[in-house]
């Protein structure tokens, strides 16, 4: 813990003065952070709030004749009363399920492999983790030209003839999730390697004083000692792959033929059919599901840091 | 102690190894082939199986930079002209037999990008550490609480903010403008930059500043002189993290830019059909684009775990 020097009780009028100062400039110092995320972050969404309970559309042509008509709660009814919208909440849960568990037994994979020393390994870990950091729609368009049917190197590479796995729905969406496998592995290939890297040694060398098998020590001392990373590699993605918007726009687009995903529902509601309040609605039962996957993350932050 | 060595043993860790690399370059395959194929001359992309070896061209990429008209059938430059023009324009007329028009998209929408990406990441930076700074060693009330209302301002959908975000820039008239996209990207990393900065500066032992403080420093002067300078490589590393998010940054940019202050993320994807189904201009497009966040990602591999967890993890 940081130490403080205490406060004195018979303060002198001067550093009594200079005190109160600079606790005001301390709050001075966090000022312009808050007041950026209250007017373009805070006040956005309690907008947002106030659309989702009404009849509203921003359709140019109506913005300033036509006010919001409070319509209460029909916009939320009418979302979760309709099988299509179940189909889109379906088929998110299917591609965050398939995603998240794709990458967390690969990346947890590949650490436990670079767990070996061995001449190169700071390279072969750099190239892995490339992928992360690529801008996802551009990924997505880089794996569009590598699926693409007619001269795409997917399809050559696995023997797979001519297969269409962009515009056909049945496929498409276990397309986008092979690509944010191959995007975020690395992430938890990463979050692994971390952890792994600060399980004690003398834990491993007193199992084997003891003569300890391989899937002892691998049950017994690293998944319990990496078990608080490994839940936070889970919650981040899970929370990324609910809200996945980016790959699918490079991959598929927002066609017809994509994917029922909500993040991209939700744009095809507000921005092309400028439903613009019931597309509120949905936004903000993705943020109620968020919000409720950030309160794990956050118990789980604390976690790991202790 | 003298160890026998166990041949089982090493050529399981020889195995191993070879696994290793072979996952990696299976790994690498869609990003080589995106660079393989913005090299590849016109008449092999749509080859089928793909052509491996040819003779490489950047025909590709002046494509990407460039608005071209396909000349007529049967009209072609006579040899003089060919020897008289510009080694790009002559590239161009002998891989499609195309004239070059004018300067493309692309060079505006890259500008677009890095103006609006360093303008984000400055005034980030700048607002984020001197609020890092005041909820390092500051004791307000509900100290916790602040930091963990802005954690959360990260963690909303960015389509959820998107659409209020939309009508209070249309009637601001900040749609489609630098300012605009500058603001909400300081917005999106700001979370990230207090977060990452506050571990940094929680680091920096607080002796000094308390020194300087009875030296009669005021507290701006101790940030200045004394926090920043120790704080360096933890503000690089923030910079870097805010210009890699900002330059991917897709949705915002798509929804809130139609055609001036355009960023690439949000341009190149809809290049396709423009581009009459150019592959390989896509293909140079995407390995330009790509290619600062790669250099990026190589020069910060050793803050990556902290930044991506938010300064969770101290690596």
């Amino acid at each position: 813990m940081r130490r403080r020097p205490k406060e004195n009780q018979g303060l002198n009028i001067e550093t009594h003065y200079r005190s109160v100062k600079d606790k005001t400039l301390m709050r001075l110092f966090i000022l312009p952070t808050l007041v950026l995320l209250i007017s373009i972050n805070v006040f956005p969404l309690v907008w947002s709030l106030f659309l989702s309970f009404a009849n509203y559309t921003a359709k140019m042509a109506n913005v300033w004749g036509k006010n919001p008509e409070m319509i209460g709660v029909a916009n939320f009814h009418r979302i979760l009363t309709d099988p299509e919208m179940w189909v889109k909440f379906i088929t998110t849960a299917k591609y965050v399920i398939m995603s998240v568990v794709g990458e967390m037994i690969i990346g947890f994979g590949l650490a436990l492999l670079l767990q070996l020393n061995f001449k190169g390994k700071g390279i072969i870990t750099t190239l892995l983790i490339l992928p992360m950091t690529m801008s996802p729609v551009i990924v997505g368009l880089m794996w569009r030209l590598f699926y693409e049917p007619n001269w795409g190197m997917f399809n050559f590479l696995l023997g797979l003839g001519r297969i269409d796995w962009i515009s056909d729905p049945a496929r498409n969406l276990y397309s986008i999730v092979i690509a944010d496998v191959w995007m975020w592995t690395p992430f938890v290939m990463l979050l692994s390697l971390a952890g792994l890297s600060a399980v004690p040694k003398y834990l491993y060398e007193a199992a084997e004083i003891d003569r300890a098998s391989w899937w002892f020590k691998f049950t017994r001392i690293t998944l319990p000692m990496i078990y608080p990373i490994l839940m936070l590699a889970l919650i981040f993605r899970t929370i990324e792959a609910f809200k996945i918007f980016d790959l699918p726009m490079g991959i598929t687009g927002r066609g017809a033929m994509a994917p029922p995903l909500l993040a991209m529902h939700l744009y095809n509601v507000s921005f092309v059919t400028w439903n613009t309040s019931y597309g509120s609605s949905i936004g903000y039962i993705m943020l109620i599901m968020v919000l409720a996957i950030t309160l794990i993350f956050v118990k789980y932050l604390n976690k790991a840091k202790q | 102690m003298a160890q026998i060595i166990d041949k089982k043993q090493k050529a399981v860790r020889s195995l191993l190894i070879f696994i290793i690399c072979v996952v990696t370059f299976i790994y690498l395959i869609p990003l080589f082939f995106v660079i393989h194929t913005s090299f590849k001359p016109w008449e092999y992309i749509r080859d089928y199986p793909p052509k491996i070896l040819f003779k490489p061209t950047i025909a590709s990429y002046i494509r990407i930079f460039t608005s071209r008209t396909p000349l007529p059938p049967g009209v072609a430059f006579s040899e003089d002209e060919v020897a008289n023009m510009k080694w790009y324009e002559r590239l161009i007329y002998k891989d499609t037999n195309e004239e070059i028009v004018r300067q493309g998209d692309l060079p505006r929408r890259y500008l677009n990008s890095i103006i609006i990406v360093i303008g984000s990441t400055l005034i980030t930076i700048f607002i984020g550490t001197l609020a890092a700074y005041g909820f390092s060693r500051g004791k307000m009330k509900g100290r916790d609480d602040w930091l963990f209302f802005i954690l959360t301002t990260r963690m909303l959908p960015p389509v959820v903010v998107v659409i209020p975000v939309f009508l209070m820039f249309r009637a601001l008239n900040l749609t489609d403008t630098h300012i605009g996209l500058i603001l909400l990207y300081t917005v999106f990393n700001v979370s990230f930059t207090v977060w990452v900065m506050k571990g940094f500066i929680d680091e920096i032992p607080i002796e000094y500043e308390e020194a300087a403080m009875v030296d009669g420093y005021t507290r701006f002067q101790v940030f200045r002189k004394i926090v920043v300078p120790q704080a360096t490589t933890g503000i690089a590393a923030t910079s870097v993290f805010c210009f890699i998010f900002a330059w991917n940054e897709y949705a915002f940019a798509f929804i809130l830019s139609r055609k001036y202050a355009q960023t690439v993320p949000a341009w190149l994807p809809y290049q396709m059909g423009v581009l009459g189904y150019d592959w390989g201009a896509a293909a140079a497009g995407t390995f330009l684009f790509l290619l600062p966040a790669m250099v990026f990602t190589i020069m910060l591999r050793k803050h990556l775990v902290r930044g991506i967890t938010f300064g969770a993890i101290r690596k």
